[in-house]
């Protein structure tokens, strides 16, 4: 056995789990337990998402037909404004960093908390705040945000735009802004000061690796953006002209200021699912993960290179370097090709175990490569420039954020058991991927295909085509499929509700996360194992198959000693 | 540390050398400065764990034969519970009304944030719950 002593981790006159202090609504108000704050991003993010995924409906219900009446034109312009802002600035990014990174990278690396709990606990209150200011301008008399989730100058101006929904997307946008620097700030502190002794950089779980590289994104990329954004209230109300050529500004000043936070954005998105998923995919296939420092130098690339790519958005504006952004953006194809060389290697002779979770986590590599090699054709600015603004750039990055869902999804279901302490039911589980996965297949590809014969992005009508009809038909019906696999979630959510009791390893884990209780006790572990490798808890339970190459050699225990 | 240190002043370094190659490249001044922006975030935090990481042992994080025994003692001040983020982001809730409904949010507005500041400071100084 290996040795295992208790760690003291607080102050000697207080219990580790020792539970005192408010209860009910007053608890939730004031809690700086990361779990308790992890869980309330998890479960205001899927409302989010439910709420994003309903504006998406309506959006693909209105292009059933050329001449759609479901909303009105003015109306459509609001729905892809509002359902692109949701997704990205209220789900997507506080899922992966708020919700699943707050609850696992303390417990991966065998921290109590993180590094600043209360300065946790304002990132969720600002992330609450800011995702209903951004919401409550539909509620406005001129209706919510209507200039497009990219917000460009001169459409985003006060004449073009009048009313309290822009402004309100703005002051959303800044609080949600300053949660995600927070928690930046505050996961790098966790991890570079806040391991279990022997967690060395390179014992961490490539989750939190890349949770690690993410953070660093966020502190890079948010900044710029909170600074466009004043300038962007400043030209609305204060009649600056930053961005107005009526008064000596430059609009595509205002492009290079979001796509300087837009692309590592992109990657703040993508990082955090890459991880998830590496974690499913070896725990699933009994093996360590292939390639570990390959994985983690391949996550460093990506995340210094995803800084200058930004003008790749803006090929067509005719003013960036093309070959510098291009040459750039397709170098990122390389460690995202080891990646999923990686992961393939992980799971090569592996023995499977096809789990909703890894079935998710398949899903993921098959989805995000097809939106990754599309995204390899929009590097280059020939092809970009006759694909720019059509339904092919949308097809490309909703394949690749439907990954990132299908990611989610399973690390909802990887990760669930040990937040609540539940499984959840796993044939119900198959059923929701297969919707999710065919679905998402069914409503990209016809994209795809409308994008390459033309059809530009944002338009509430189109031509009476009947192959544009049928295409757009086809992807309302994958649509649908997608919403109703969301809908299966939640019905198993309350199908499997506290019915299956999941013990502490219920995957046979190999992090740390698998050590302790499901849920976690306060400041999350009785007892720590030696850390020896990446793997600690696979070595502990299974000591006749200790992790290889990252491991240091232990002397034979006394035991083995006078057996031998 | 010495790790930390090198991840944050490679980050640096890479930024360095795109700045100047794309400075020297496409003479463009707003992706220069936000990139040499970057550079300097890398080597800021760099430099000043490198100058730790040659001036103090290594920690039992660092060490890879580090036992749990010498992780033992206090590891940090974790307060259990606290109204200040609350209070503080329904302040900032409201300033950010202010730039939309009004100059009049300002007055809640600015009152929570400044009781936030105020009471999370005093909270810090007692101890707090842990």
């Amino acid at each position: 056995m290996t040795e295992v002593l208790d760690r003291p981790l607080l102050t000697p006159d207080h219990s580790p789990h020792e539970e005192h202090g408010p209860s009910g609504l007053l608890k939730w108000l004031t809690t700086t337990d990361h779990k308790i704050i992890g869980l309330s991003y998890t479960v205001t993010s899927v409302v989010m998402l439910v709420i994003g995924g309903a504006l998406a409906e309506m959006i693909r219900f209105q292009l059933t037909t050329p001449n759609g009446t479901l909303v009105s034109l003015a109306q459509y312009n609001e729905l892809f404004t509002m359902h692109g802002s949701v997704m990205i600035y209220l789900f997507a990014g506080p899922f992966a960093f708020g919700a699943l990174a707050n609850i696992m990278v303390p417990i991966q690396i065998g921290a109590p908390d993180m590094a600043f709990p209360r300065l946790n606990a304002l990132s969720y209150w600002l992330y609450l705040m800011g995702s209903i200011t951004m919401l409550s301008g539909f509620f406005t008399a001129g209706g919510a945000a209507n200039f497009g989730w990219v917000a460009y100058a001169p459409l985003s101006n006060s004449t073009y735009t009048p009313g309290a929904g822009a402004d309100l997307w703005i002051g959303g946008l800044l609080l949600t802004g300053f949660s995600a620097i927070f928690t930046g700030v505050n996961l790098v502190a966790t991890i570079f000061y806040l391991r279990a002794p022997g967690m060395t950089m390179f014992r961490m779980p490539i989750f939190t690796w890349n949770m690690l590289v993410t953070a660093i994104l966020i502190l890079l990329a948010f900044p710029v953006l909170t600074a466009g954004l004043i300038m962007l209230y400043c030209d609305r109300h204060f009649g600056t002209h930053i961005f107005s050529v009526a008064g000596g500004g430059v609009p595509v000043l205002w492009q290079h200021i979001f796509w300087f936070w837009g692309h590592p954005e992109v990657y703040i998105l993508a990082l955090p699912f890459f991880g998830m998923v590496t974690e499913i995919l070896a725990v699933f296939s009994r093996k360590p993960v292939f390639g570990y420092k390959g994985m983690v130098f391949a996550t460093l690339s990506i995340g210094a290179l995803s800084l200058g790519v930004w003008a790749h958005h803006m090929f067509t504006t005719g003013v960036v370097l093309l070959p510098f952004f291009s040459i750039m953006s397709l170098l990122i194809a390389v460690p995202t090709g080891i990646k999923i060389f990686n992961w393939i290697g992980t799971i090569w002779r592996g023995q499977i175990w096809f789990s909703t979770a890894m079935l998710m986590a398949i899903g993921f590599v098959i989805t995000f490569l097809i939106g990754g090699l599309t995204g390899v054709y929009l590097a280059s600015p020939p092809l970009d420039f006759f694909t720019h603004d059509t339904y092919f750039v949308v097809a490309h990055f909703h394949s690749v954020v439907m990954a990132l869902v299908l990611g989610g999804m399973g690390a909802l279901y990887y990760w669930g058991p040990k937040i609540t302490g539940y499984l959840l039911n796993e044939a119900i589980g198959k059923i929701q991927f297969w919707f999710l996965f065919l679905g998402i297949q069914v409503f990209t590809i016809p994209m795809y295909m409308l994008g390459l014969d033309g059809m530009p992005r944002r338009m509430a009508v189109y031509p009476h085509d009947p192959q544009w009809q049928t295409l757009n038909d086809i992807s309302t019906v994958g649509a649908v499929m997608i919403g109703l696999s969301t809908a299966i979630f939640v019905v198993n959510i309350v199908v499997s509700w506290k019915k299956y009791p999941a013990g502490d390893n219920p995957w046979d884990g190999q992090t740390l996360e698998w050590f302790t209780t499901s849920p976690p006790p306060h400041h999350n572990f009785y007892r720590l194992p030696q850390i020896r490798s990446e793997r600690p808890t696979w070595d502990y339970n299974h000591p006749e198959h200790r992790s290889i190459g990252h491991t240091t050699p232990e002397p034979p225990r006394e035991s083995e000693r006078t057996s031998s | 540390m010495k790790v930390e240190s090198k991840i944050m002043l490679g980050l640096g370094l890479f930024f360095g050398i795109i700045v100047a190659v794309y400075w020297f490249w496409g003479h463009d001044n707003t992706g220069s400065v936000m990139i040499f922006g970057g550079m300097l975030l890398g080597f800021l935090p760099g430099g000043y764990y490198w100058w730790w990481s040659r001036r103090m042992a290594a920690r039992p994080e660092d060490d890879p034969e580090a036992t749990q025994a010498q992780g033992a003692g206090v590891v940090g001040a974790f307060p259990a519970t606290s109204i200040w983020p609350f209070t503080l982001a329904m302040g900032s809730f409201f300033v950010v009304l202010a730039l939309v409904f009004g100059i009049w949010f300002l007055v809640p507005g600015l009152a929570l944030v400044i009781w936030a500041a105020f009471g999370g400071v005093a909270e810090s100084r007692r101890g707090g719950r842990v």
